[in-house]
C-alpha cells in the first residue's frame, strides 16, 4: 500500500513535468489591458471551443504589464488599450523584439454623470477646466448650486492616457481628482455621487449613469465607429513581429464577422 | 529500527532548520530587491524633490515625485484609526478580562477572531456601496469616500489585534497586585485604572504599535474607500492617497524599469522603513519594562 502511494506520487510529479512541454507547441499567452481583457477572454473561450488543440490562457494587469511581459518574453500577445510608448519601443530593441500592433476594435470614452444632474452636454474646453480645477461648481455650467467631485483613473491605466491625450492636452489633473483603479468603480462612485463626474469605457454605460454630449456628439457605437465622437481610441493586440501560428490564427479570428460581434457584445465598437 | 528512527529524527530537524531558514531567505530578498529597485530614481531626482516634494505627477512630462502627500495621506488615515481604535480595544480587553464571566469571554474572543477572518476587500466592499454614501448623505458631503470613511473601517479592523494583545496583557498581570488593592480598600473601578491598566501598559503599548503597523500597510480597503487624491488632506472629510493605494493603483500598468517604477518601489522602501520602526518600537517597549 505504502509502495503503490509512492509510485502514485512519483507519476504525478512526472505528468506535472512532461504535460507542459506536451502542450507548449500550441500554448498562448495573452496579457495586457483591463480595458481589452473582456474581448480576449470571450474571444478565447470561443476560439478554444473550435480548435481543441489550442491552450490560450488570458490575463490582465494592465497595458504596461502586458508589454514587459512581451518583452521578457512571458506572453505571445500584449493587449494594450494606447499605442506603444517609446521607452518601451528602446526596450524592445534592446531585447530584439520587434513590436507589431495590430487593432482589434475601437473604444470611446464617455464623459458621465450623475443622473439627477441637469447638464447634458459639455464642450471639450469645459470638461478639461472641470479636471484641471478651473471650474469647481456646476453652476458655474449652468447647473445646479453644487461642488464638482472629479473622479478619474489612475495615471498610469490605459484609459487615464486616451483620456489626458485627447481631452487634457498637457494640462494637469487637478490633485483633487479620485484616482480608481477601474472603470467600475468609477462608474460606482459616479452613480452613488450627486456632484461627480466621470470617464468610463464605452462598455461600461448603463442606466444608473448620465453620459454626456461632448462637443454636441452623443456618444454611441455609430459615432465612436466613425470617429466622430472626439473621445475614441483604438485597442491593440500587440505581437512580436507579424503574428504567426496560433497567435496569427487568434487575431484573424476576432477580426473575423464572428469575433467582431464579440467585440461588440462585450461593449466595444467593431472596426469598420 | 533504531538507528532509523535517529536519522528520521536528524531528517526532521534539518527540514525545520532549512524551513526556519527560508523565512530569513525570504525576508533578506526582498529587502535587497526593494531596495535595488527603488534606490535607481535617486540617480534622476533628488532626496528632498521625492521626500519633501508636494505634488505627486508620476506620468507627467515632466514628471513629479514628490511622495508628501502620499506619506501625509497615510499617516492621516492611520492617526483617525487609532484614534477610533485604540479606545475601543483597550475597553474591549478591560472588559473581557475583568468583567466578563467565562462563557461570555469565550464568545466575545470567538467573535472578535472572527472579524480578523473578514478579508479586507470586504470592508472596502461595505465602504464603497454603504458606509460612504451613508456618511455623505448624513454629514451633506460633496463625496462619501474620504479619510473618515477609510479611518472607521480601518479602526474595525484595527480593533481585534489592540483588543486581544491587550487583553492578555490585562491578563498576565499579577493576581497580588490587585489583591493587594482591593486590601487598601480600591473599588473595583479604582483597582483596575490605578492598578491593573498601569501594569499592563508595555503590553497595551505594543498591542496599539502593532496596531498601527497592520493599519498602515492595509491596501485593499483604503484603494477602495480613501477616494484616491493625491492632496495633502487638512480634514477627515477630505479624501486622501495613502502609500499603498498608490503603489497597488499605479504598479499594474506602469512602463517596467521606467522611472515611475523605481518610484513606486521607493515608495515601497519608505513603508517598509516605518513597518519596521514600528515593529521594533512595539518590541522595544514590550521587552524594556520586563526587565527591570
Amino acid at each position: 500500500m505504502k509502495k503503490l502511494t509512492q509510485i502514485l506520487v512519483l507519476a504525478c510529479l512526472v505528468m506535472t513535468l512532461i504535460v507542459p512541454i506536451a502542450q507548449a507547441s500550441e500554448q498562448l499567452v495573452v496579457q495586457g489591458s483591463t480595458t481589452v481583457l473582456p474581448i480576449a477572454q470571450a474571444a478565447a473561450e470561443v476560439f478554444m471551443q473550435d480548435n481543441s488543440q489550442a491552450n490560450i490562457s488570458v490575463r490582465g494587469g494592465g497595458s504596461g504589464n502586458g508589454i514587459a511581459a512581451l518583452i521578457d518574453g512571458t506572453c505571445d500577445i500584449a493587449d494594450a488599450s494606447r499605442s506603444i510608448k517609446v521607452k518601451e519601443v528602446i526596450l524592445c530593441q534592446k531585447k530584439g523584439i520587434s513590436p507589431v500592433g495590430n487593432i482589434v476594435a475601437m473604444d470611446g470614452i464617455a464623459v458621465v454623470v450623475n443622473t439627477s444632474n441637469l447638464i447634458d452636454g459639455l464642450k471639450m474646453e469645459q470638461i478639461k477646466d472641470i479636471y484641471t480645477g478651473k471650474i469647481n461648481n456646476w453652476k458655474e455650467l449652468g447647473g445646479t448650486d453644487m461642488d464638482i467631485v472629479i473622479v478619474g483613473r489612475d495615471s498610469s491605466s490605459g484609459t487615464f492616457e486616451t483620456f489626458e491625450s485627447i481631452v487634457m492636452k498637457g494640462a494637469r489633473v487637478s490633485p483633487a481628482a479620485l484616482a480608481q483603479g477601474s472603470n467600475k468603480t468609477v462608474a460606482t462612485i459616479v452613480s452613488t455621487t450627486k456632484g461627480a463626474i466621470g470617464y468610463v469605457g464605452l462598455g461600461y454605460l448603463n442606466d444608473t449613469l448620465k453620459a454626456l454630449e461632448v462637443n454636441g456628439v452623443e456618444v454611441s457605437h455609430e459615432t465612436v465607429g466613425s470617429g466622430k465622437y472626439p473621445i475614441s481610441r483604438p485597442l491593440y493586440m500587440y505581437t512580436d513581429g507579424a503574428p504567426e501560428g496560433t497567435a496569427k490564427q487568434f487575431i484573424e479570428f476576432i477580426w473575423s464577422a464572428e469575433g467582431q460581434k464579440i467585440v461588440t457584445e462585450q461593449g466595444f465598437v467593431a472596426l469598420q | 529500527m533504531k538507528k532509523s528512527l535517529h536519522l528520521k529524527d536528524k531528517i526532521m530537524k534539518n527540514v525545520c532548520f532549512i524551513s526556519s531558514l527560508t523565512s530569513i531567505f525570504f525576508l533578506t530578498g526582498i529587502t535587497i530587491i526593494l531596495f535595488k529597485e527603488g534606490l535607481p530614481l535617486f540617480k534622476e531626482i533628488g532626496f528632498a524633490e521625492f521626500f519633501l516634494g508636494k505634488s505627486w505627477y508620476p506620468t507627467f512630462d515632466p514628471p513629479d515625485f514628490g511622495m508628501l502627500p502620499l506619506f501625509i495621506g497615510s499617516l492621516w488615515i492611520t492617526f483617525g484609526a487609532i484614534l477610533i481604535a485604540a479606545p475601543f480595544g483597550i475597553s474591549i480587553a478591560i472588559f473581557i478580562s475583568e468583567f466578563s464571566s467565562p462563557k461570555t469571554q469565550i464568545f466575545l474572543k470567538s467573535m472578535i477572531e472572527l472579524l480578523t477572518g473578514i478579508p479586507s476587500v470586504v470592508f472596502g466592499f461595505l465602504g464603497l456601496v454603504f458606509l460612504g454614501p451613508w456618511l455623505q448623505k448624513l454629514l451633506g458631503l460633496p463625496v462619501g469616500l474620504n479619510s473618515l470613511t477609510a479611518s472607521l473601517l480601518l479602526a474595525l479592523m484595527a480593533i481585534p489585534t489592540i483588543s486581544s494583545l491587550s487583553e492578555e496583557a490585562l491578563f498576565s498581570v499579577s493576581r497580588h497586585f490587585k489583591e493587594a488593592s482591593y486590601a487598601l480598600g480600591a473599588t473595583k473601578w479604582e483597582t483596575i485604572i490605578k492598578v491593573v491598566v498601569p501594569a499592563a501598559f508595555p503590553g497595551i503599548n505594543t498591542a496599539i504599535f502593532l496596531g498601527i503597523g497592520r493599519v498602515i500597510g492595509e491596501t485593499m480597503t483604503v484603494l477602495m474607500v480613501a477616494g484616491g487624491a493625491a492632496i495633502i488632506p487638512h480634514s477627515f472629510l477630505q479624501p486622501a492617497r495613502p502609500i499603498t493605494a498608490t503603489i497597488a493603483l499605479e504598479m499594474g500598468e506602469t512602463v517596467v524599469g521606467s522611472s515611475h517604477y523605481h518610484a513606486l518601489f521607493a515608495l515601497a522602501c519608505v513603508l517598509f522603513i516605518l513597518n519596521l520602526l514600528l515593529n521594533l518600537t512595539a518590541n522595544y517597549l514590550f521587552v524594556k519594562p520586563r526587565r527591570t
